[in-house]
C-alpha cells in the first residue's frame, strides 16, 4: 500500500466524519441560521470527497460535479440568508 | 521525482482532511453562533482547498495531465466562503438581536437587515420600517 493510497484512507476518514457531525448540527441546532451554516459546511465537504473519489478512481470526469456543488451549495445558502433577511428572494 | 511528488500530494492530502475535520468540529463545539462561523468558513475552506491543489497537482505530477478545474472551483470557493460568511451573520444578527441593542452605525443611516422591507421576513417579526434615529 503505498503513501497516497493512506493519504487518501485518511482524508476520505476525515471528511466522512466531518460530514457525519455537519450532519448531526442540521438535526440538533440551536438557531435557524446554525442549520443553514452546517447545510453549506456540506456542500463544501462534499466537493472534497467527490475530488478524493476522483483522484483515488484517476478519472477527471468529477469535476463538474464539484463545480456544480460549489455554485449550488453557495446560491442556496446565499437564498437561505435572503429569506431569513427579507422573506423574499427576487426583490 | 515521483516519489516527491507522491509525498508532497499525500501531505496536502493529509492536511486537507485535518483541516476539514477541525471546521466541523469547530461547528460542533463552539459556545456562540458568530465564534461558530469561522469554523466552517476558514478551516473547512482550507482543507477543500488543499484537496484540490493536491488533485490538481497529483494528475499533473504522476499522470501528466495538467487540469485547470481544479483550480477554478479552489478560486470559486475561496471567494464565495466569506460573502456565506456574512450572509449567515446577517440572518444571525436579525434573529438574535433588536435594532437598540446594537451600536449605531455611523453616519445616521440604518442597518440594511433592519432597513426597508425587512418587515416581510416570516422568521421574526422586526418593528416598522426604518425611522430616523435620534
Amino acid at each position: 500500500m503505498s503513501i497516497l493510497n493512506l493519504a487518501l484512507l485518511f482524508a476520505f476518514g476525515c471528511f466522512a466524519l466531518a460530514q457525519l457531525l455537519c450532519l448531526y448540527r442540521v438535526m440538533r441546532a440551536p438557531g435557524f441560521s446554525d442549520r443553514v451554516l452546517a447545510l453549506d459546511t456540506m456542500a463544501i465537504n462534499m466537493i472534497a470527497l467527490l475530488t478524493l473519489f476522483g483522484i483515488q478512481r484517476g478519472t477527471q470526469v468529477y469535476f463538474e460535479a464539484s463545480m456544480l456543488f460549489a455554485m449550488v451549495g453557495f446560491i442556496s445558502t446565499v437564498a437561505f440568508a435572503k429569506f431569513i433577511l427579507r422573506g423574499d428572494i427576487v426583490e | 521525482m515521483s516519489i516527491l511528488a507522491e509525498i508532497l500530494v499525500a501531505a496536502l492530502l493529509v492536511a486537507g482532511g485535518f483541516f476539514g475535520l477541525v471546521g466541523a468540529w469547530g461547528l460542533v463545539r463552539l459556545p456562540d453562533m458568530m465564534t461558530r462561523l469561522h469554523g466552517p468558513t476558514k478551516a473547512a475552506t482550507l482543507g477543500v482547498g488543499s484537496v484540490l491543489i493536491a488533485s490538481m497537482l497529483h494528475f499533473w505530477l504522476q499522470r501528466g495531465i495538467l487540469s485547470w478545474h481544479e483550480l477554478l472551483i479552489t478560486i470559486f470557493v475561496f471567494i464565495t466562503s466569506p460573502i456565506t460568511g456574512l450572509f449567515i451573520a446577517k440572518a444571525h444578527m436579525h434573529l438574535s438581536w433588536k435594532r437598540g441593542e446594537l451600536p449605531r452605525p455611523a453616519s445616521g443611516v440604518e442597518w440594511c437587515t433592519y432597513g426597508e422591507g425587512a418587515e416581510n421576513s416570516p422568521i421574526v417579526t422586526v418593528e416598522g420600517p426604518e425611522k430616523p434615529c435620534e
